[in-house]
């Protein structure tokens, strides 16, 4: 064995492990817990954030008119399609009369006999008033000729009993004209009456509007109270939005928003907010807006359609911002890791609003130009070594 | 002075690479069998972690949230939070599945959580990319490990979410990445059924004649409305005050609010315990025979290495070689290629525990003692071998 070859083996070998232990040292101390934490960094921005709120909504009409029977009956027919344009006042159907025309027709021919009844009855009001004034004449002259003794009492007698026999008659038939009179604004009210039903019967619509649902069809037998169209007032459509109360600071009427129906999601519409609600939803916890829009939309949204509405809130003054990625909970209280010659410390902060795309305002504890832990791979302590870099992993 | 192990392994260097590259890699598996045990457990221990709760008030007499399933009223939440010693608490549901991305699947843990301040229980931590939730529907924080990218369109059940924040080993217990969605967006999810089933449903309640009697309209309508409703989530996550005590605040809420609630450490019990428990065992078992086999196949190989050098040995001892000298040589070998293997091992099994699906955590705790078994198992194989080399007659170098 020559003495050089073994050097030059020695130098080999070495060659090979000086790698490898640099390699080892290098995992040691650049993987596990004791490795560096990746971190990446950013600079506290003194900006101006505007909040917004963000909520889905329903598309829904001011007012869904539900037009029913007020009586049970049989659909006699029904002219009117989903969808359609009615106008108010429109005869959209008719709940079958069953014998009601019948029934009109002998309140008529009722009220006819009973005005031939009233005829009668005058007539008779005058032959009694006829006889009535005869009699008195007459019982005055017999009086007269009482007194200068030309008939006897007895024939002045009778005449008197007569003038108030005749009295007695004239005021029956009087009463008896009275009653037939009665009677007969009794039957032409009962006739009105009938007549009324019968215009009940037809389904009329009280506005300009469009059938949203036909919940019946001819022939069915519906009940009182039960809807048999909808109709609803384009003019009115608005957008019942839900935001989580939480969330929902600074919510008021007037408010822009800009509408997304979730049939045309790339299309924004332009609308503001009518009023919130005054009583909200205890159970989902959520405040309710009405939205309308600017302009209601060329082609109708369906009633009930789903639609997302984010509501931009003026802009806060400027002042601290941070990502919200950058706020930690540790040690029971939230803050920020602020990062000061490459050391890591951890600072309580007082947030205030933020924006939808996860920017914070900092009310307390930190100043623009503060560099902070914005990603980290892990939770931090104030014991983690960190090594700053541009972003982390290819996820960005 | 001349190494005499060092001229050894000189001359046979080759030989003494190539066998400490095999050993390395065997310390390599086993190493990294213990870090997917100690990944399993710390998968475990991350969900627990993550979810920021210190107690989880579930559905009475189950193991919920994570062990079993578990449901409860969403406003419960509020008379939690009237309980003493309650800081906040959050309502919070889990639900195992698939959501599709494009045209493929990930298997993920949906998380629905409460949108709102970074830090509240059921949020998570930390993120790596992105942002937190800050809309109360449609977006999602997902675990890089699901493979989504920020700006992601993911479907869950019904409806779409936009990805907005990556986060990192946020994992269920079974080391499922997890995403985060609002909670109503969850609840949604994991209680609606689909369009189809819904349909059937009022179908068959249209088709019950109690429940649509004809003469009372709105019935139906009121029956099928109240058939779309869920008020239910899986837990509520509790955060106490400082100071406060879990274990009596825990006992309160189960006395006057009868339902279930676990401690920090109940909650680890039912984890390990009970839902990792099988399996973990398996692991460990795999572990314990693969340190067996290979502490085993360390000692052969030195025993061997040393019988192939039996002929020198005798002609050193022959040459009057001090036994001291002999038995030093054999074991520096043994050491040296005990700390080599350890090294190969060492960088092998971090280089490729990345690339396992599931977590794999090499910490530095076993790592020493793996360090030290090996030196131990080294030492001991090669007093086997200087057994042997003492004993040999130094006439063998000649006969």
């Amino acid at each position: 064995m020559r003495k050089g070859s073994v050097k030059g083996r020695t130098l080999l070998l070495v060659a090979l492990l000086l790698p490898l232990a640099g390699l080892f040292v290098y995992t040691m101390t650049n993987s596990g817990p004791l490795a560096p934490v990746p971190v990446t960094v950013a600079e506290v921005e003194s900006m101006s954030i505007s909040p917004a709120l963000y909520g889905i909504g329903v598309v829904e009409s001011r007012a869904v008119h539900r037009i029913g029977a007020t009586s049970p009956g049989r659909l006699l027919w029904l002219d009117a399609q989903i969808g359609e344009r009615v106008v108010s006042g429109q005869v959209l159907g008719e709940l079958d009369p069953v014998d009601l025309d019948e029934r009109i027709e002998a309140q008529r021919a009722a009220a006819r006999r009973l005005e031939s009844l009233v005829a009668a009855a005058e007539s008779r009001v005058a032959e009694a008033n006829a006889r009535k004034e005869y009699a008195e004449a007459q019982a005055t002259r017999y009086e007269n000729l009482r007194k200068t003794k030309a008939v006897s009492v007895e024939a002045a007698d009778a005449k008197r009993q007569e003038r108030r026999t005749t009295a007695a008659m004239w005021s029956s038939a009087r009463a008896d004209a009275e009653a037939a009179r009665a009677e007969r604004a009794r039957s032409g009210a009962e006739l009105q009456g009938l007549i009324a039903r019968r215009e009940d019967l037809k389904l009329v619509s009280p506005i300009d509007g469009i059938v949203a649902a036909r919940e019946a069809e001819k022939g069915s037998v519906v009940v009182a109270g039960q809807s048999v169209f909808q109709i609803v007032d384009t003019k009115e459509l608005r957008i019942s939005v839900r935001f989580d109360q939480s969330m929902a600071s600074g919510l008021r009427a007037g408010l822009p928003a800009e509408i997304v129906l979730r049939s045309r999601a790339d299309e924004v519409f332009a609308g503001h907010i009518l009023r919130v609600e005054p009583i909200a939803d205890p159970i989902t916890e959520e405040l309710v807006a009405k939205v309308v829009f600017e302009q209601t939309p060329g082609t109708l949204p369906p009633l009930g359609e789903l639609a997302e509405v984010t509501v931009r809130l003026p802009a806060l003054p400027e002042g601290p911002v941070v990502p919200d990625a950058a706020l930690r909970r540790f040690d029971g209280r939230l803050g920020v890791w602020v990062m000061e010659n490459g050391s890591i410390s951890f600072r309580p902060v007082v947030t205030g609003r933020r924006d939808l795309d996860g920017r914070v305002r900092i009310l307390e504890g930190l100043d623009a130009g503060e560099r902070i832990v914005v990603y980290s791979v892990k939770a931090l302590t104030p014991r983690s070594r960190v090594k700053v870099v541009e972003r982390l992993g290819d996820g960005a | 002075m001349i190494s005499l192990a060092g001229r050894d392994i000189l001359h046979g260097w080759g030989k003494f690479v190539l066998t400490s590259v095999g050993l390395g890699l065997l310390i390599g598996v086993t190493l990294t069998m213990g870090g997917v045990y100690r990944g399993m457990v710390d998968d475990a221990k991350v969900l627990l972690d993550n979810s920021g709760a210190d107690l989880w008030v579930v559905q009475r007499e189950t193991l919920g949230p994570y062990a079993e399933s578990s449901s409860i009223y969403d406003d419960v939440r509020r008379s939690v939070f009237e309980m003493p010693g309650v800081e906040r608490a959050a309502n919070v549901t889990y639900l195992a599945t698939q959501v599709r991305r494009g045209g493929e699947d990930t298997r993920v843990m949906v998380a629905g959580v409460e949108p709102g301040e970074p830090g509240a229980p059921g949020q998570p931590g930390y993120l790596t990319a992105g942002r937190h939730l800050a809309r109360s529907h449609y977006e999602a924080v997902a675990d890089e490990a699901s493979g989504f990218r920020l700006g992601d369109t993911i479907r869950i059940r019904r409806n779409s979410y936009t990805v907005v924040g990556l986060t990192r080993r946020m994992v269920s217990s079974g080391g499922d990445p997890m995403v985060f969605i609002p909670l109503k967006d969850a609840q949604e999810a994991q209680f609606l059924k689909d369009n189809d089933a819904i349909l059937q449903q009022r179908r068959r309640t249209a088709a019950n004649p109690s429940l649509n009697r004809p003469g009372v309209p709105g019935m139906l309508e009121g029956v099928i409305a109240s058939q779309g409703v869920n008020p239910y989530v899986n837990a509520v996550l509790v955060r106490l005050l400082p100071g406060a005590d879990p274990e009596k605040t825990a006992e309160h809420m189960r006395r006057w609010m009868r339902l279930e609630v676990y401690t920090r450490a109940q909650m680890e019990e039912i984890l390990l315990g009970k839902l990792i428990a099988t399996s973990s065992k398996q692991i460990a078992m795999l572990l314990v025979i693969l340190a067996v086999v290979s502490a085993a196949i360390v000692a052969f190989i030195i025993y061997t290495l040393t019988l192939g050098k039996i002929r020198e040995i005798a002609v050193l001892k022959l040459i009057g070689t001090k036994n001291r000298t002999i038995v030093g040589m054999i074991m520096q070998q043994a050491i040296a290629l005990g700390v080599l293997g350890f090294m190969i091992g060492k960088v092998s099994a971090t280089f490729w525990a990345p690339k396992f699906p599931k977590y794999v955590l090499l910490e530095v705790r076993d790592a020493a003692t793996g360090f030290a078994a090996v030196i131990v198992m080294c030492v001991f194989a090669s007093l086997l071998a200087i057994r042997v080399a003492v004993k040999v007659d130094p006439a063998e170098a000649i006969g």
